[in-house]
């Protein structure tokens, strides 16, 4: 209960004006295509070298909360989602945004995020200790295990059919081995200098999600104009409360999943939001509606990327150890300041520690106020003639592309993927089993040859990687979700047959 | 109006392509290349030792850090070696042993002939680490079950040719002994985090971070794999004084570069004058409540360190 006497140093003028100031800054950064949260967070942090030591982090913290929300902004609306935690948020929120109702879907989200997030926030003030160690409980063959879990709902992730959803997830893959390999030191389709690094996910998801929309609208021409005008339906905040209220399912498990996955270092925040709505979908009786702009989708998706939040700062805090990129970038503020996150930070800096957290809770909580209120504006984008709105994306698209590391090379990445995918999703491919490929690829690869090589040193491989409870639990989860998937096809099947003799 | 505008453009260009007069340069910001991301120990302490350079006493202009991350600094390193204006304002970090191990390993269009060092401004040394609660207490004990176990003994570190695998070639030659090196993706903190959490038994790791997990209650640190012990960590003696001839080949430099062709009067003045620059109060502060170990040393002193560099380094690579 710590937490509470030190909640009177968040509303200090300096302080409080940081905390706001932060929150509206991170999510017009996050709302920004291209900026994710760490390069906001990292961007910030020159300015906290005049400031002192709680306000430095006041300001990286509500910028951190606010950024991840953010990102629900450009996904929705521009189909850009702003980092890989966004990916899930597109699928049924841009679809939404299409029927008219963004006003709706933006709401439902920072909603579902604040909730998500408080409850992120939360576990952080309350677990710590026992949290510390479960993210230190996952070795590189649990971790190989966890990426074969998300491989398995490639096959089910917004795609026509199962085959189709396992090739995007193959090309995913395969896109994931270009770059040098830090661990082999090999060389990898390496055709040209822009691909040394890799290819960037922030620049890959830009283009496979945004350049496909872009083209399809030029593609139109000038011609239905007038006639594609969507009339945005205005939503009252109170009537999103209810929904969210009245969707329970979505919001325990976006908020479950999120703290459970964002918790585990390195892994979490990428595919929290993606592995929430993969669940919610397969709980919920109306599986059919997911991708066509089911509310369900954008609360599960959101709930679960802010939920992660709090928990991905657990190795931090506690270890000294970031769990992600973000909280790396969190450890170099700190670091400038002269604290050491772990014992020192909490028994020594218990003002900085608990002022920290404690923002991030207020942090929320005003993001889900601006993010409302922003929210019926920013819906009318929707009401934007489709030759204007075709430039503004490809124009947004490029920015970010290259602001992520200030490379061209990165904008030409961005620019094939978007045509090749343009061209997928005319055969009914679709972009996010693809990406899933992508951010899995390298966890699977490089958790699978570390964990080799030590097996290989000490207990030998079959011991090392199926034996232990926890390899154990994740295989039969992995299990469960393969089978639950084959007898999901078999049933739509004999259905579509069925309906076929009668026909 | 128009005129007025066209011929202010037409100055403005004039100053974008003539700056690089040694009298008045820089009259324009400079920008600084760091080949790892935002965040990282490089970028964290790049932004630190240039925040005085827009001083009078400095270079009078500030300069702006521009990070290109990828594959072990290697997309930066090739960036700044084949595209980067050669003009002065366009200023690189290099990390060295990595750099120089890279252009050893091939695959890269840089060598240690294709920069101009500047200055130094840090020096991170490796140090082994293990677990607080392990059975090692001195490297003796580490060489000791590595004699009796060849290559059972697991130890990490952030990645192939980088300070963390030529102290770990370094070792396993001065003990005569085979460990298992584990390389792991996602630098140094993936590395502690794999010592923390038990699922190595050791590892080399930066003095940096090993002080900040030690501080923490998490490692106890055996060695430090540098010629004289640290000013952070008086208490851990060098590999050498626990019998290993290990030298300071692996400690991570970091320091400032020019790409290849910058006119000498600009590369003149700025080893003049960053040096000092380094050497501000405010820096050195800021340095070290971070934890970040200063080193500062002139370009002469560079150029011979980087040549030593690269013939041990070609020695200990060669067998690989």
């Amino acid at each position: 209960m710590e937490f509470i006497y030190y909640f009177g140093d968040v509303f200090s003028p300096l302080s409080f004006a940081l905390l706001l100031g932060g929150t509206i800054g991170g999510l017009i950064l996050g709302a920004t295509p291209g900026l994710s949260p760490t390069m906001a967070v990292a961007l910030l942090i020159p300015f906290t070298f005049q400031l002192e030591a709680v306000q430095g982090l006041i300001l990286l913290g509500a910028a951190y909360t606010s950024t991840v929300a953010g990102g629900a902004v450009s996904a929705i609306l521009l189909k850009i989602p702003g980092a890989p935690a966004n990916i899930a948020t597109t699928l049924d929120g841009h679809t939404m945004a299409k029927k008219g109702q963004g006003a709706r879907a933006l709401q439902l989200s920072f909603l579902a995020s604040a909730v998500g997030g408080v409850f992120g926030v939360l576990l952080l003030i309350f677990l710590t200790p026992v949290l510390a160690q479960w993210a230190l409980a996952f070795g590189p063959s649990h971790l190989f295990w966890l990426a074969i879990l998300g491989v398995t709902v490639i096959g089910s992730l917004d795609s026509d059919s199962v085959v189709k959803g396992l090739l995007s997830g193959c090309i995913g893959l395969w896109l994931a081995t270009i770059g040098f390999d830090d661990i082999m030191g090999a060389q990898r389709f390496i055709f040209h200098p822009s691909l040394g690094g890799g290819i960037n996910i922030i620049a890959a998801l830009i283009g496979l999600f945004a350049i496909p929309q872009v083209l399809t609208m030029f593609a139109k021409g000038r011609k239905t104009q007038g006639a594609e005008v969507i009339e945005v339906q205005k939503h009252s905040v109170g009537k999103a409360a209810g929904e969210l209220v009245r969707n329970p399912r979505a919001l325990t498990i976006g908020t479950i999943t999120g703290s459970i996955i964002g918790l585990i270092p390195g892994v979490g925040g990428q595919i929290a939001g993606l592995v929430a709505y993969d669940q919610t979908k397969k709980f919920s009786p109306d599986q059919d509606k997911f991708g066509t702009g089911h509310p369900e989708g954008v609360i599960a998706a959101e709930s679960a990327n802010n939920a992660m939040v709090g928990p991905s700062l657990v190795p931090l805090l506690t270890l000294s150890i970031p769990g992600s990129p973000t909280a790396a970038v969190l450890l170099g503020g700190l670091l400038i300041h002269g604290i050491f996150p772990g014992t020192d930070l909490f028994d020594n800096h218990p003002d900085v520690a608990w002022t920290f957290i404690n923002s991030m809770l207020i942090g929320q909580i005003l993001m889900c106020i601006f993010g409302l209120y922003v929210a019926g504006l920013a819906a009318r984008v929707a009401q934007v003639p489709q030759s204007v709105m075709a430039a503004v994306v490809l124009g947004l698209s490029v920015f970010g592309a290259y602001s992520v590391q200030s490379s061209m090379g990165d904008v030409y990445v961005m620019a094939c993927l978007g045509v090749m995918m343009f061209f997928l999703e005319r055969y009914g491919f679709s972009a996010a089993p693809l990406v899933l490929g992508l951010i899995l690829g390298p966890i699977a690869e490089a958790n699978f040859i570390q964990g080799s090589m030590i097996a290989n040193a000490s207990v030998g491989m079959g011991p090392y990687f199926l034996g232990g409870p926890l390899n154990i639990f994740l295989m039969v989860v992995v299990a469960a979700s393969v089978a639950y998937s084959v007898w999901t096809e078999l049933r739509t099947r004999k259905v579509q047959n069925a309906v076929e003799v009668q026909s | 109006m128009m005129k007025n505008w066209i011929a202010g453009a037409a100055v403005a260009l004039m100053g974008l392509t003539g700056g690089a007069m040694a009298q008045d340069y820089p009259d324009r910001p400079l920008m600084m290349m760091v080949s790892y991301g935002a965040g990282g120990a490089t970028d964290f302490q790049a932004r630190i030792v240039t925040m005085t350079a827009g001083n009078e006493d400095a270079l009078g202009m500030p300069i702006a850090i521009i990070n290109k991350p990828g594959a072990g600094g290697r997309v930066g390193w090739n960036w700044f070696a084949t595209q980067a204006d050669a003009d002065g304002y366009t200023l690189g970090a290099y990390n060295v042993p990595h750099f120089i191990a890279q252009s050893i390993k091939g695959g890269v269009q840089y060598s240690t002939d294709s920069f101009e060092p500047i200055a130094n401004w840090g020096a991170d040394p490796a140090v082994f680490v293990v677990a607080a609660d392990s059975e090692f207490n001195s490297m003796d004990d580490v060489v000791a079950f590595a004699k009796e176990n060849p290559g059972k003994l697991t130890f990490s570190g952030a990645g192939l040719f980088v300070g963390h695998h030529i102290a770990a070639l370094q070792i396993e030659k001065a003990a005569g002994v085979k460990m298992a090196y584990i390389p792991t993706k996602g630098g140094g903190a993936a590395a502690m985090k794999a010592v923390i959490a038990g699922e190595v038994m050791g590892g080399v790791n930066n003095l940096s971070d090993a002080f900040r997990a030690q501080e923490a209650g998490n490692v106890k640190i055996l060695g430090v794999a540098d010629l004289e012990r640290s000013t952070f960590l008086p208490d851990v003696p060098t590999m050498k004084e626990q019998g290993l001839d290990v030298d300071n080949s692996s400690v991570n430099f970091r320091g400032v570069m020019v790409p290849k062709g910058t006119p000498p009067e600009v590369i003149e003045r700025l080893a003049a004058t960053v040096p000092a620059m380094f050497e501000n109060s405010r820096v050195a502060k800021k340095m070290k409540a971070g934890g970040s170990p200063m080193h500062i040393m002139t370009r002469d002193e560079v150029i011979e360190m980087w040549a030593a560099r690269e013939q041990t380094l070609k020695e200990l690579l060669a067998g690989l």
